[in-house]
């Protein structure tokens, strides 16, 4: 099974590189940007073959590591 | 009384902070590895600067995982003296044993100078031989240095003096001008509620001679020496513990 999981800053923590990406975007002509928010993305291959046992394990590993819930969310996609 | 630096992959104050420790303040330093799975009898361990790991996924994300800090965190949970230096401090928001987390800078850039620094909480082991008040200049230097906690955590922070030093401006005061990363409430270095784990952007290791930079840092070094030397653990007569906190 494989994971696709995106990982983003949290809402109301300042986001210094989409701020930077908005106004260089400003720059190129796209005047109607706004809210650009940078994150990351994951892509991982499990072993499991049960959906529920990948969901669990994906979701653990998003807690333990792969976001720091003080200023990042995530969500993920599983897929066979 | 015994100090322990440990070395992550990728860490490089480590040797500045045991030169510090031995040949400056005549210290018993021990080096410790980040693949141990004990202290050697170290009462105070400090994670040093650098960039564990290249700073993969987030700074201080990896190194939260390597064995030496287990025994890490046992030692903090027993009261005993744990200090995280720049990437030290990453690496103990990242094990939950500091409250927030750092962000990349406000202004995205990777910054290297002399910063001043105000002394907020004489109360602490780490911070007992400052005047309340006092200013400090410590080099800082990094790139993730934007300290953050939510409101209900900034609040506790805050009314527990936990906050020992904010960045200032020239005159003294905090105000945004003298903040160099954007971090909250100008904060550069924190406690945990029981006062036994402190963690700072700024170095003071390499602020402990007068021919490199000044001798400030040292005040925060002679502060554990003393703590340890009246036999305070952090965990006996911290007036704010709060059992929650660890």
């Amino acid at each position: 099974m494989r994971a696709r999981v995106f990982i983003t800053p949290k809402q109301g923590v300042l986001d210094p590189q989409g701020k930077a990406v908005e106004h260089s975007l400003h720059s190129l002509g796209f005047k109607d940007v706004h809210d650009v928010r940078i994150g990351k993305y994951v892509e991982l291959v499990l072993e499991a073959t049960d959906r529920q046992g990948a969901e669990q394990q994906t979701d653990e590993m998003c807690r333990k590591l792969l976001a720091n819930g003080v200023i990042e969310d995530y969500r993920f996609e599983l897929t066979e | 009384m015994r100090w322990g630096v440990v070395t992550f992959p990728g860490s490089n104050d480590d040797h500045d902070t045991q030169y510090l420790l031995d040949h400056v303040l005549g210290q018993d330093v021990v080096a410790l590895w980040h693949k141990d799975r004990e202290l050697q009898g170290a009462d105070c361990v400090i994670l040093p600067g650098g960039f564990s790991y290249g700073d993969y996924l987030r700074c201080g994300a990896v190194a939260r995982f390597s064995p030496i800090m287990e025994p890490i965190i046992e030692h903090a949970r027993a009261g005993g003296f744990v200090w995280g230096i720049c990437n030290g401090f990453q690496i103990l928001c990242e094990s939950g044993l500091l409250p927030g987390a750092l962000l990349r800078n406000r202004d995205l850039r990777f910054i290297c100078r002399p910063q001043r620094l105000r002394v907020e909480e004489t109360g602490t082991p780490f911070s007992n031989q400052c005047r309340s008040g006092e200013i400090l200049t410590l080099p800082i230097k990094h790139g993730d240095g934007f300290y953050i906690a939510d409101p209900v955590t900034l609040e506790q922070i805050e009314s527990n003096r936990q906050v020992v030093l904010r960045y200032v401006d020239a005159s003294g005061r905090v105000t945004a001008d003298g903040n160099p990363n954007g971090s909250i409430n100008n904060i550069a270095g924190i406690t945990n509620a029981r006062r036994n784990v402190f963690g700072l952007m700024p170095h003071p290791e390499h602020a402990g001679e007068k021919g490199l930079g000044g001798e400030d840092g040292l005040k925060l070094f002679r502060s554990v020496m003393t703590a340890h030397a009246e036999g305070a653990l952090g965990s006996a007569g911290a007036p704010t513990a709060v059992a929650s906190g660890l």
